[in-house]
């Protein structure tokens, strides 16, 4: 069955619906995938980062699209804006699976109300999720981060197909 | 406000009539908008809160809201407002009810599978496929980037409250400050609506919010507190991937 995601852009002030129309076939050509959140794979990340080691739950900073190994491919998501500043994400695919995540941008004042301290997974998973492993097809989330971060990760969901 | 909507409806694929539905949806989403917006001057709600005209001036809709939004409220003990900060607000209502009634109208036009999701509140509607549940990530309020959990779930609402959902802050309507107990919370339920009110209620209620959801039949809740910390309700467990 083929699977299609529907979505509108819309130009009314409020709110705006996403469209896209993706079908099941995993290839996502790097151009289309880098053009369709309206910025470019190489280009979009306000911070680079010279170190994109993988701490497991974390996520590197910086678009990963330059780098990339053959096989693998960056999706843009559009960027998320929040009353904080604009949260943005790259996934990056392989075979039609997301491999890792990258953060383009995040909020500068990330957390300054809110303790992180000693944080705890729910025990009751007993891994670390990541959209990778996760396989999901749709976000929840509200914080003032996650709500860029859902509409940043949910248009780059929407266009992976 | 620009809440992202994203529509996933299988059935719909390469089907013009589907398309038509979409343009319908989205109609109705920014009829939603234009009527219920308080930052919208010109809103029913913003002249209606303003006193600038009364109810049965405004269409019948609100009047509807209104009746609802007293309703949740008396059930959360006041904790659910439409005059969050003192200012006319149905929104806590309003977004969940809007998205419910965006899927309802793929329903209608005779999709048994698809789900809604109107910036992070989801409405799914049947299985995702035959044999196949929905699976719904929950973004981690605390660590940008991450999920905290998956849910699995058939004809089923996933609503998630936390800081700066509408604003930064939502206000503790008893103490008059800002949440903060909670970093998150995600209530699970039948209808969109509903579902979304009562999270909002509950992460303006902080840590009672345990006991509240446990006692709504068909609805459960997991929390994420300030300190990093999770609790859930007892039926919780069910909907875990």
């Amino acid at each position: 069955m083929r699977r299609v995601i529907l979505a509108i852009v819309g130009t009314v002030a409020g709110l705006v619906a996403l469209l896209s129309f993706k079908s099941h076939v995993p290839s996502v050509s790097p151009a289309s995938a880098a053009t369709t959140g309206g910025t470019s794979s190489s280009g979009t990340s306000g911070t680079s980062s010279s170190s994109t080691t993988t701490v497991p739950g974390e996520f590197p900073m910086g678009s990963l699209a330059g780098q990339l190994p053959a096989g693998e491919t960056a999706v843009t998501g559009h960027v998320g804006n929040t009353v904080y500043g604009p949260v943005q994400i790259q996934l990056i695919m392989r075979d039609s699976k997301i491999v890792k995540v990258a953060v383009l941008q995040q909020p500068m004042n990330t957390l300054h109300d809110i303790q992180i301290g000693e944080f705890a997974f729910p025990k009751l998973i007993g891994e670390t999720l990541t959209a990778q492993t996760a396989k999901i097809d749709s976000v929840s989330g509200a914080t003032y981060t996650s709500g860029g971060y859902v509409a940043s990760l949910q248009s780059a969901l929407d266009q992976r197909g | 406000m620009g809440t992202v909507v994203s529509f996933d409806v299988p059935a719909c694929a390469g089907d013009p009539a589907g398309e038509g539905t979409l343009g319908q949806a989205v109609r109705w989403l920014h009829w939603v908008d234009a009527t219920f917006s308080p930052y919208r001057d010109d809103s029913d709600v913003s002249r209606f809160g303003a006193g600038s005209v009364p109810l049965d001036r405004c269409v019948p809709e609100l009047a509807e809201v209104l009746k609802a939004c007293a309703e949740v409220g008396a059930l959360s003990q006041g904790y659910f407002t439409t005059t969050p900060g003192g200012r006319f607000d149905p929104s806590g209502y309003v977004k969940g009810w809007a998205i419910e009634r965006a899927a309802a109208l793929f329903t209608a036009a005779g999709s048994a599978e698809h789900s809604v999701n109107g910036g992070g509140d989801v409405q799914c509607v049947g299985d995702r496929g035959p044999g196949q549940l929905w699976r719904i990530g929950i973004a981690h309020p605390l660590r940008p980037g991450t999920l905290a959990l998956v849910v699995t779930g058939h004809d089923f609402a996933v609503a998630t409250s936390g800081v700066a959902e509408r604003g930064p802050h939502i206000i503790n309507p008893r103490t008059g400050q800002a949440a903060t107990d909670l970093a998150s919370v995600t209530v699970i339920g039948p209808g969109l609506t509903l579902t979304d009110a009562y999270a909002t209620a509950a992460f303006a209620m902080g840590s009672a919010a345990r006991d509240w959801v446990e006692s709504l039949d068909g609805y459960e809740a997991f929390a994420i507190t300030s300190r990093g910390s999770h609790w859930q309700t007892s039926g919780f467990l069910a909907y875990l991937a």
